[in-house]
């Protein structure tokens, strides 16, 4: 009896690994990549039959677990510094490439006092006005955008004003989801996520000019651990094929 | 080292407690003294946040905190600013975390206390406000002592329903628990030992008060 069931466990245990044909390399993503990533991940696993498996966050939490040991095969970061201290921490194959550039956009839910159509400025007069309740961003010291966000508020003389108002999200997922929470005024995302259905069903947003910040160029490397089936994907998201979905969401070609 | 935090995560404890003692004090008497009808299922939906994860509890109240609902639009109206991100209402959501560390000992100090003192007390003419302060209260007091230090030590602890409400604002919703966090994700490994240093130091003094008020609780039963 006990050694039956210690075969039904064991056989139970092996069942995924031996069932599965389909290689699942784990893939470390940039919170803002997400809605990209799930249209691509359905086109590479068809043209393929690789079925990767991504990890959303901050792209400075992720070097960060990576370089801790966490099992990842690659990571998609927002920015260029996260890949270069896992370059520096030797836990990357290569410098790896630039595969997009994000864009910061300023959003509001629909019945905010902000209005996004008027930039930055719409926000430099709330703010004068006291009309600006909280304000959210993405965590300047680990998430990409987070820091463009700090760097254009700042290049404005706004950050100072501002300071009291803002909310940090733990990444760049969480700031948008902050900004829109009913009662906030607002916040800086990625366009990636302003585009998204959930994002656009909920407010509006307009373009944030890219000389108000370093360019958000988006890195990607393979990890020491990359498998063949790693090194296939980053291959199809480096492709022309992949750049056309990363377009569609806003980021544009490197 | 984020004293800032460190001082914001001390006051979250200490106002805690405040706002939940009274209603730890009647809730948990009442449980032990009275008998009626759903008196288990409010036992059990005390006892919730001890099983919940915090993320259950971070969705709701981040759904409450909004300024279309009444709660969120409420605050908003008395204080011209949004309930979430607030200390407020992290306090709040602290407060509802906590219920179970702050009502269960008090509830099993009340349970303990023999009705037959409470009897003597009401036989010889003590009025019930009386009996309570006199006998009831002296006898429970290392219960309501443990439930006070758990609540304080527990916010200090307090670390998922934080990161989903809170927005991290420096003095305001960053919790040193957060602030080892960010700590530990912006590689800055000295800051978060020194810190996680100072919270295991505090917790683990804190546990220790628990041990020497609950044995007071044997002592007293069997002398």
């Amino acid at each position: 009896m006990h050694r039956r069931s210690w075969l039904i466990l064991a056989s139970l245990a092996l069942a995924p690994a031996t069932s599965g044909a389909a290689p699942r390399p784990l893939i470390a993503a940039a919170a803002s990549l997400q809605p990209a990533l799930e249209e691509a991940a359905a086109l590479i696993t068809a043209e393929t039959g690789i079925a990767p498996r991504f990890a959303y966050g901050a792209s400075g939490n992720l070097a960060r677990q990576i370089a801790q040991g966490a099992p990842f095969e690659m990571l998609l970061a927002a920015d260029e510094i996260s890949i270069q201290k896992l370059a520096e921490a030797g836990q990357s194959r290569d410098a790896g490439h630039v595969f997009a550039l994000g864009r910061l956009a300023l959003f509001a839910v629909r019945g905010s006092v902000l209005n996004p159509a008027g930039g930055l400025e719409a926000l430099r007069l709330l703010l004068a006005a006291g009309r600006v309740q909280r304000f959210a961003i993405a965590n300047p010291e680990i998430a990409p955008y987070g820091r463009a966000a700090q760097e254009a508020l700042r290049r404005l003389n706004l950050w100072e004003a501002l300071r009291p108002r803002l909310v940090f999200g733990e990444n760049i997922a969480q700031a948008a989801q902050f900004a829109m929470m009913e009662g906030a005024t607002g916040g800086l995302i990625a366009l990636s996520l302003a585009l998204s259905p959930a994002l656009k069903a909920r407010g509006d947003f307009s373009l944030v000019p890219e000389a108000l910040h370093e360019p958000l160029r988006h890195r990607l490397a393979l990890t020491k651990r990359a498998s063949e089936a790693a090194l296939r994907v980053q291959a199809w998201l480096l492709s022309s094929q992949a750049a056309a979905v990363f377009a569609r969401h806003g980021l544009q070609n490197r | 080292m984020d004293w800032p935090a460190l001082r914001l995560s001390l006051w979250l404890g200490l106002s805690t407690v405040v706002i939940l003692l009274p209603f730890a004090l009647w809730l948990g008497r009442h449980l032990a003294l009275r008998r009626f009808a759903g008196r288990g299922m409010i036992e059990a939906a005390v006892a919730l946040p001890l099983v919940l994860p915090p993320t259950v509890l971070g969705f709701y109240l981040l759904t409450a905190f909004g300024a279309g609902t009444w709660l969120g639009g409420a605050f908003q109206a008395i204080f011209g600013r949004t309930l979430a991100f607030s200390f407020e209402g992290l306090l709040l959501a602290s407060a509802i975390a906590n219920i179970p560390f702050a009502v269960q000992p008090i509830q099993n100090a009340f349970a303990a206390i023999p009705p037959n003192l409470r009897e003597a007390g009401a036989t010889s003419g003590m009025t019930p406000w009386a009996v309570f302060r006199r006998i009831e209260l002296p006898l429970a007091w290392p219960g309501i002592a443990t439930a006070i230090v758990l609540t304080f030590a527990h916010t200090l602890g307090e670390f998922g329903v934080v990161l989903m409400v809170g927005g991290a604002i420096p003095g305001e919703t960053r919790t040193a628990a957060i602030a080892i966090y960010d700590r530990v994700q912006a590689f800055d490994d000295a800051a978060a030992a020194s810190m996680s240093a100072l919270l295991l130091v505090i917790c683990l003094v804190a546990l220790l008060l628990v041990q020497r008020l609950t044995r007071g609780i044997g002592c007293r039963r069997h002398g």
